[in-house]
């Protein structure tokens, strides 16, 4: 069985028509590469093929190179993976040089057969690469299709020839938002970029047609033609010297120069841009396998792509019949409520919106409202489509109106009081197999879940904010829970297109619990004389979204007073004394709220537009004359949140630390570089790790104190990967 | 030990580096003979009467190319059996080649140099020979390379200098440039650029604006705001290698920070013997010269640990020295010098600096040694040291002594 079949017509055409069997959309892996040269060579050698069409067998192209292949060339090459690496890259240039040369006369550009590329559909990474080194890309007029190179979104980047070919086709500059952003297009913006040739009704009838008619010149590619200058000028002409010391500059400042396929995709561009095409293919080979070697993209490619679809794809999901949801109950029509709402209709739900008053229920579906408007705008959503779903949410006052929901998702205030009673009376109307879950952030859900007729059907599912945007929904597990309700939440979560983790009920859950550690220890540093530009900084550098001052100013100060307060009454004595709290309680006292109020860490204009620091914090808190120096900061603000996650591994918080990774990144922004807490831990080393909580808890205090896990792991030189990881896991 | 001495100093003056500056009608080539004939005129030279010419020249490509050096020679009067040799260190470059001739003499490797340098901004724009640092993303990336205009303004923020210390340290450096020229204080090493025919060309600095002021220069916008804030945001990048820093402050324009000239200058330097040779008298030693690397980001705080360093190795203090030349390439640099090492401003660029007069990068080091002996000379004292800043973070300096 094979992935590439090929079918000769009696016009002398090859048809080669890719069908990965085994998945719906097709992914190159490293078997298949020989298939399709077989065919190709099969088409140049034999005399009575004209030329060939590669099209697919299914609805869309291609997604892509199967990313578990780099990883068992890798681990096949023994001693020796970057020269394994290289060879297999070179060995992908040299054969889709060979469709792209396709037999021509070197000298004369003569005698070459034409080979085109018929696409039904979405054509991604590799996908893209291989008809780009084809002479015509003719697409069909599928405004669903997405064409583009998204590699640099799981940490590589377009290593089969797709970076050197944007450039050469479209310059430095036009191919920057593809390269750089991965950005994905519509096949009649792929062809207005000149990414692709056509769109077509029937792409294999257009390239068979094109096929038969093509001559010499219609198959030489511009930079294999005498006189090629590339568009935008190569980084020495004044034009492209511009392009290429501005991009240097806007790439390392977006990124915060965390990221190692940005700069080696420049790199790869910089030099490619200076030398012949062929030479250029060998140093694109030699910066992809450099990427490929860094411990941060196989995390990231990791992390950000295969466990991270094995979750959504229901790793942890118990063996229980399908429970997807067709009617949802939303309680509460506020900012979490009414987003909850939407993201539910847009998957095709039904929905009770429920609010005490009919104006705040209305409030919350016109949140919908609004969101489909800007989609209309930017010609995302189409008015029917609006109706549609506008019509799917029923917002209302009456109970009642939940009778028939079979999951109901409670948003309303943070009180164990009013969830209760709402529980109970909800719990009354709605059929009794309904999954009942509570969308609290701080309340333990064993606790709600006394108010329930019906504990194994009350779960927690925690969605971050805003909910429409952020793609990490928290799923928590009372004491009671039962499996039906997590497969309902995983159930409806994947309905939503969100990526689920599963955790058990702590105090915080996962991801606040590591959160407010960070916030806790930027807003020490503040109180203890660091400067504020510096902690958020620190942070950004480490490639946190945003730094801790920033983030408490966005959160506030108040919550933060209110969180403080209510661990101190649950901890008692236990709990340490902190100039943290000491700077939150005396911000809150001035007012400084944060950015709600207009007045935080940072002053805001009228408009709420974020100013400068607030000068009066140094007043009260003064900077120290000496001030720490960056790398100290950053570690403390890391070891502050990766502590707190292996933590709730030790506690049970956690039962898959790919959660803890997925969860970390998408949750709060975690360094996506590192691939989350336990890939960073892999990647520095758990002794490393270990002392250095040592060296830090010596000078900080014991909440960096080494976690009697991370101890052990470091003594027997383990990683958490190694002993926690999906292979460990399935062995033991 | 071999003593280098400065038998002689001269220099163009700086026309505008313009297409409608003075010597935009004039080639690098031309330029550079006129100050080398002027030397061997002034001096007497003949024959091998010199080892080598070493030429700064930053912009070596087009007419600047292919070793300007040697082809000046060839131009000029010079015998054809001296060399030449083009070198770039950037805004030091004519400082450089000083150096070098300086230490070639002292270690025994020939009687005499001249060194020098010249630059034609206006015909050989900066930059126009490309630049790693810039745009090779392995490096720029890597060492945040930001342009100079930046770095200046990355200095007045963590030093702490203000947009009207900047401006007055400018309208000083007008004035006192005004006062030089009204009391004839460049004559002696100034040379008139003339025509094939004998004519003059320029004979007079003519990119200063006397009579500059406060007021004329509040009006000027930061030149560096937009590359730094909006594109392609170069701030961000200063941010990452200085994080304590909340912004930076764009202080510099125009006004506060050097002109771009066309210029060149030229300095004899020689043994004791080679002056008893052609009977001319020795002005100054070069009594100690340095060169120094530095962070490349902030790159221009490079005449502090210049400074520091040619002190120790030459064993004196910063108050033995009598004068001081301190590059104005910007407002910040001269600026971050008087307060590192709390010197009287009075004692620094005495007669105006590069922010009145112009920065023709590859000769401006030598220009100002000459400035430097020519005031020593003026005020009848002893020692002065110059030193100047110098792109992708490096700092050179050298310290002369009359005798």
């Amino acid at each position: 069985m094979t992935d590439f079949t090929m079918k000769v017509g009696d016009n002398g055409v090859a048809i080669i028509t890719w069908d990965v069997k085994s998945k719906s959309m097709n992914v190159l892996s490293r078997e298949a590469f020989g298939d399709l040269e077989a065919c190709i060579d099969e088409v140049l050698g034999n005399d009575d093929i004209k030329g060939a069409v590669i099209t697919s067998g299914k609805d869309t192209f291609a997604g892509g190179m199967d990313l578990n292949v780099l990883g068992s060339i890798r681990a096949d090459a023994g001693d020796e993976p970057a020269q394994a690496l290289f060879d297999f890259t070179m060995m992908g240039h040299k054969f889709l040089r060979k469709i792209e040369r396709a037999g021509m006369d070197p000298k004369t550009n003569k005698g070459g057969k034409p080979i085109a590329s018929a696409l039904p559909g979405t054509a991604l990474g590799i996908g893209l690469e291989l008809p780009l080194a084809t002479h015509r890309i003719f697409a069909a007029d599928n405004p669903k299709a997405k064409i583009g190179l998204p590699e640099i979104m799981v940490g590589i980047f377009p290593g089969m020839g797709g970076t050197t070919r944007f450039i050469r086709m479209m310059g430095a500059m036009a191919a920057s938002p593809f390269l750089l952003q991965g950005k994905m297009v519509d096949p009649k913006k792929a062809k207005s970029a000149g990414i692709i040739h056509e769109v077509v009704d029937d792409p294999v009838a257009a390239a068979t047609e094109w096929v038969l008619s093509a001559t010499d010149k219609d198959i030489l590619k511009p930079w294999d033609a005498k006189g090629y200058k590339m568009p935008g000028g190569e980084p020495y002409h004044p034009a492209g010297f511009m392009t290429y010391a501005g991009a240097s500059a806007m790439v390392n400042g977006n990124t915060w120069g965390v990221y190692p396929a940005a700069k080696a995709l420049l790199s790869a561009a910089y030099e490619g841009a200076q030398v012949p095409f062929d030479t250029a293919l060998k140093i694109e080979a030699r910066w992809f396998v450099n990427v490929l070697m860094n411990p941060s993209s196989s995390a990231m490619i990791q992390s950000l792509f295969i466990n991270k679809e094995a979750l959504e794809k229901g790793a942890n999901r118990p063996d229980v019949p399908d429970q997807s949801v067709k009617k949802v109950g939303v309680l509460g029509a506020g900012m979490m409520g009414a987003g909850i709402a939407l993201v539910s209709a847009q998957a095709g739900m039904d929905v009770v919106l429920i609010d005490t008053n009919q104006e705040a229920a209305d409030r919350g579906k016109a949140y919908s409202e609004t969101y489909l408007d800007k989609g209309i705008k930017r010609g995302k959503v189409t008015a029917e489509k609006k109706e549609a779903m506008l019509g799917r949410i029923n917002a209302t006052t009456d109970l009642n109106n939940l009778s028939d929901v079979d999951l109901i998702i409670e948003a309303v205030f943070e009180d164990v009081g009013v969830k209760a009673e709402m529980t109970k009376k909800v719990e009354a109307i709605i059929p009794e197999d309904a999954i009942f879950a509570s969308n609290t952030s701080t309340l333990p859900i064993t606790g709600l879940a006394e108010a329930s007729v019906r504990k194994e059907q009350f779960i927690g599912i925690h969605f971050f904010s805003p909910v429409e945007k952020m793609a990490l929904v928290e799923i928590i597990k009372g004491k009671e829970t039962g499996d039906r309700a997590v497969a309902k939440a995983l159930d409806y979560v994947r309905q939503i297109r969100k990526t689920p983790i599963v955790v058990n009920d702590e105090r915080f859950f996962y991801a606040n619990r590591c959160i407010i550690p960070y916030i806790n220890e930027g807003v020490m540093m503040a109180g203890e004389g660091v400067g504020r530009p510096l902690l958020d900084h620190a942070a950004q550098l480490l490639g946190f979204p945003v730094g801790p001052i920033q983030l408490v100013d966005e959160t506030s100060l108040d919550l933060g007073a209110k969180i403080a307060k209510a661990t101190k009454a649950a901890m008692g004595d236990a709990y340490p004394a902190s100039v943290a709290d000491d700077v939150t309680f005396w911000m809150v006292e001035e007012g400084r709220l944060g950015r709600k109020a207009k007045a935080g860490f940072f002053d805001y204009d009228e408009k709420g537009k974020r100013g400068d620091y607030w000068t009066g914090f140094n007043e009260k808190f003064p900077l120290l004359d000496e001030q720490p120096d960056l790398i100290e900061v950053q570690h403390r603000l890391i070891f502050a949140q990766v502590l707190e996650a292996v933590r709730a591994l030790e506690a049970g918080v956690l039962e898959d630390i790919r959660e803890g990774d997925v969860g970390a990144i998408l949750g709060w922004g975690f360094m996506p570089w590192s691939g989350g807490p336990f890939s960073w831990l892999d990647i520095v080393g758990a002794a490393w790790a270990a002392e250095r909580c040592d060296q830090l808890a010596e000078k900080f205090g014991d909440r960096f104190a080494c976690p009697a896990l991370l101890r052990e792991m470091a003594d027997k030189g383990e990683t958490f990967y190694g002993r926690f990881g999906p292979k460990a896991k399935a062995a033991a | 030990m071999t003593e280098a001495y400065i038998y002689d100093a001269v220099r163009t003056p700086r026309g505008k580096g313009r297409k409608d500056g003075s010597l935009h009608e004039v080639t690098s080539v031309a330029l550079s003979k006129t100050v080398l004939n002027s030397l061997k005129e002034r001096n007497g030279l003949e024959g091998h009467a010199v080892e080598d010419v070493i030429w700064g020249n930053v912009t070596q490509v087009k007419e600047q190319g292919g070793c300007l050096a040697r082809t000046a020679v060839l131009a000029s009067d010079l015998d054809e059996i001296i060399p030449g040799l083009s070198i770039n260190r950037f805004c030091a470059s004519g400082m450089e080649a000083v150096n070098l001739a300086a230490n070639q003499v002292k270690g025994g490797a020939g009687d005499a140099y001249i060194a020098g340098g010249v630059e034609m901004m206006g015909r050989v724009p900066m930059g126009s020979d490309g630049a790693a640092i810039a745009v090779d993303p392995s490096v720029a990336m890597d060492m945040y390379f930001v342009p100079q205009g930046i770095s200046a303004d990355i200095i007045a923020t963590e030093y702490g200098f203000t947009r009207d210390q900047a401006d007055q340290l400018a309208v000083e450096s007008q004035r006192r440039a005004a006062m030089a020229w009204e009391e004839g204080r460049f004559d002696k090493s100034i040379v008139a650029v003339k025509d094939i025919n004998g004519l003059t060309i320029l004979d007079r600095d003519e990119y200063m604006r006397p009579g500059t002021d406060m007021q004329s220069l509040g009006g000027l916008k930061p030149a560096f705001k937009e590359q730094g804030e909006v594109m392609p945001g170069f701030d961000k990048l200063a941010i990452m290698k200085y994080p304590h820093l909340e912004k930076i402050n764009h202080i510099h324009h125009a006004g506060n920070s050097s002109g771009i000239v066309d210029g060149s200058a030229g300095v004899l330097i020689g043994n004791k013997e080679f002056g008893e040779k052609y009977g001319i008298k020795p002005r100054a030693v070069i009594k100690q010269t340095c060169k120094i690397g530095l962070d490349p980001t902030i790159m221009l705080t490079g005449p502090v640990p210049a400074t520091q360093k040619i002190l120790k190795d030459a064993g004196m203090a910063i108050s033995d020295i009598d004068l001081f030349e301190v590059n104005e390439a910007f407002a910040s640099v001269v600026m971050r010098f008087q307060q590192a090492f709390d010197v009287d401003p009075a004692l620094v660029n005495v007669n105006g600096g590069s922010i009145a007069m112009g920065h023709p990068l590859g000769a401006t080091g030598a220009i100002i040694i000459g400035t430097l002996l020519d005031e020593l000379e003026r005020q009848d004292k002893e020692t002065g040291l110059a030193t100047l800043c110098i792109a992708s973070g490096m700092g050179a300096a050298t310290i002369i002594e009359r005798v």
